[in-house]
């Protein structure tokens, strides 16, 4: 029988080993994909469109089709999230209807993207007649976004305190006015990190886009929202897969999987600083 | 209601119809896939579909039997969360509880980080590090097995068991902690026979939301299992999951194929799946939030 104290030491290290072993993970992960990536990575990788069986060239076409996507996925997602996010946290009353709405919500965060994926495929481009394109891709990448979206918007504009609302009501500033120009302003960091967090997470997945608008090649920019396009999630899963040649398409697979990293990473960081700062700042 | 003069009255509806739309949403996903799905009723038994292993869809007699793709999901995900729970707690005990603050805060980005890279970022380290790792350490000629996909998927899920743990411990009251001690008890006394059993409806929670995430996880199971539709008799088999089976396959499954309807049934499966992991998780969230 261990003694108390030696007990708990065992069991603290035990955690501590947890810990270590999860950083190391994730640093094995990052090393490995910055050490065989970063040589590739050069302007002329970044600004030029795939060559030669996608072996040689850049990543542009797939680039600017993600870039593409994830603006209209927040066309398409920002003004619905930003709205429910104004219901739940200024207009909702418990009952009934909210708490349906935040289980759909919450149902909505859950799902699998290859659900989303499916759901864009029937209704966007077969129902609605849009075909694989930027539209329908946009949309379903929309749809998965907008929970995460709410839920940053929701908390932005519930860590308002109550006296802002309290006074501008008693100024005789009707609700909505109250909230257009007394709370608005001030969830603005809180939505834009919602946004931030939507843009990365639209652009990184994969499984939406699969049958909504990704294309394997294409030697022209998309020229309409009609258009298929090509996506970086998807070249990188297509070029380790799928490729004739899985060898000779290696070093342009560690390039795309380093750029695709380090545009998701470079997003989530802007919006971890961008919370703390405004945090920092307005402390009521 | 003269909605153009009362920006209010306007502002109310427009707040309103956002938020039920998002019931609307969920209700036609489901809708969708399900109106879709049933269709493969036609052409396979529903007893044949779910219990059935033999999944042809495009042999000259097309099977469409889905039991081993259920079985592939459910050994991948058992196995991702048997590796990644342990894991996660020991992080999510040791960064609440044990350590100091500002190793806490330090820490906080590495789950956060991980929890950010692309799931297609994980596969393909998947693929060229894991695979053929798992093929020279075992001496098996190929290393796309259910044990890669487990290994993987284990990562995955990491940060959504931990983060969701982390919260659940953290919002036990302190003074449950200062009670404990004062009777004498150790710090692990303390976590293990008060702080633990209070957070465990969060845990719970953690766990669900991670089994969740696992059995949907598309892309680094794709990538990694080798998506043979068999049942797998050890983890160095191959195995197919639902979630890869919609992926590899509906590009080439026709419109309105009993293939193309086969897949949307998996999809409305797996739709109810997560739906049922969820309201399961809403519950124990209502009945857990005893201390707010």
């Amino acid at each position: 029988m261990l003694d108390r104290r030696t007990t708990q030491a065992v069991v603290f290290s035990s955690f501590l080993l947890c810990v270590a072993l999860v950083v190391a993970i994730l640093f094995f992960v990052l090393f490995d994909i910055i050490s065989k990536g970063i040589a590739m990575v050069s302007w002329e990788f970044l600004t030029q469109p795939p060559r030669n069986n996608m072996r040689e060239g850049g990543i542009l076409t797939p680039m600017v089709g993600t870039i593409l996507l994830s603006i209209g996925a927040m066309i398409a997602a920002l003004p619905v999230g930003v709205l429910t996010a104004i219901y739940l946290s200024e207009y909702a009353r418990e009952g009934r209807a909210l708490s349906l709405v935040n289980s759909a919500i919450s149902n909505l965060a859950g799902l699998p993207s290859i659900v989303f994926g499916l759901f864009g495929l029937a209704v966007f481009v077969n129902l609605f007649g849009f075909g694989p394109s930027l539209l329908a891709g946009s949309l379903t990448l929309g749809l998965m976004s907008l929970p995460v979206i709410i839920k940053t918007s929701q908390e932005a504009f519930a860590s308002i305190p109550f006296s802002f609302r309290e006074a501008s009501l008693a100024l005789g500033a009707t609700k909505w006015q109250t909230i257009r120009h007394h709370l608005l302003p001030y969830a603005m960091p809180g939505i834009l990190t919602g946004l931030i967090l939507g843009v990365s997470r639209a652009a990184g997945e994969t499984a939406p886009i699969l049958f909504t608008v990704a294309a394997y090649f294409l030697a022209t920019m998309p020229s309409s929202v009609f258009d298929q396009s090509m996506a970086l999630p998807y070249h990188l899963y297509i070029l380790s897969t799928q490729s004739f040649n899985l060898r000779a398409t290696q070093n342009v697979q560690y390039g795309t999987a380093l750029v695709l990293l380090s545009v998701v990473l470079a997003l989530n960081s802007a919006a971890i600083i961008i919370r703390a700062y405004f945090r920092r700042k307005y402390r009521w | 209601m003269k909605i153009g003069k009362d920006p209010d009255g306007l502002a109310e509806l427009l707040v309103k119809i956002s938020a039920y739309s998002m019931i609307l949403v969920v209700f036609f996903i489901f809708f969708f896939l399900f109106f879709e799905g049933i269709k493969i009723f036609n052409f396979e038994s529903v007893q044949h579909f779910f219990l059935g292993q033999s999944w042809q869809p495009t042999s000259s007699n097309p099977r469409f039997e889905i039991a081993s793709i259920i079985i592939g999901s459910l050994f991948v995900t058992a196995g991702a969360l048997l590796l990644s729970v342990p894991v996660a707690l020991g992080c999510a005990i040791y960064l609440s509880e044990v350590a100091p603050p500002s190793l806490s805060e330090l820490l906080k980005p590495v789950i956060e980080i991980l929890a950010g890279i692309p799931s297609v970022v994980i596969g393909f380290f998947g693929l060229t590090v894991v695979v053929p790792a798992v093929a020279s350490i075992f001496g098996i000629p190929s290393g796309l097995t259910l044990l890669s996909g487990i290994l993987v998927l284990a990562i995955m899920v990491l940060p959504t068991i931990e983060t969701i743990s982390e919260d659940a411990l953290r919002s036990v009251p302190r003074s449950y902690r200062e009670a404990s001690a004062a009777l004498g008890a150790t710090d692990w006394e303390t976590i293990h026979k008060v702080v633990l059993p209070a957070a465990m409806p969060g845990i719970t929670v953690a766990i669900l939301l991670g089994f969740g995430r696992a059995i949907g996880e598309t892309m680094v199971v794709l990538m990694v299992t080798g998506n043979a539709a068999i049942i797998p008799t050890s983890v160095f088999d191959p195995i197919r999951t639902m979630t890869a089976t919609i992926a590899a396959e509906m590009g080439e499954a026709p419109f309105g194929s009993p293939h193309y309807f086969a897949l949307f049934m998996i999809a409305a499966t797996l739709f109810v799946i997560s739906f049922m992991v969820n309201s399961a998780a809403n519950l124990l969230i209502k009945r857990g939030s005893r201390y707010a």
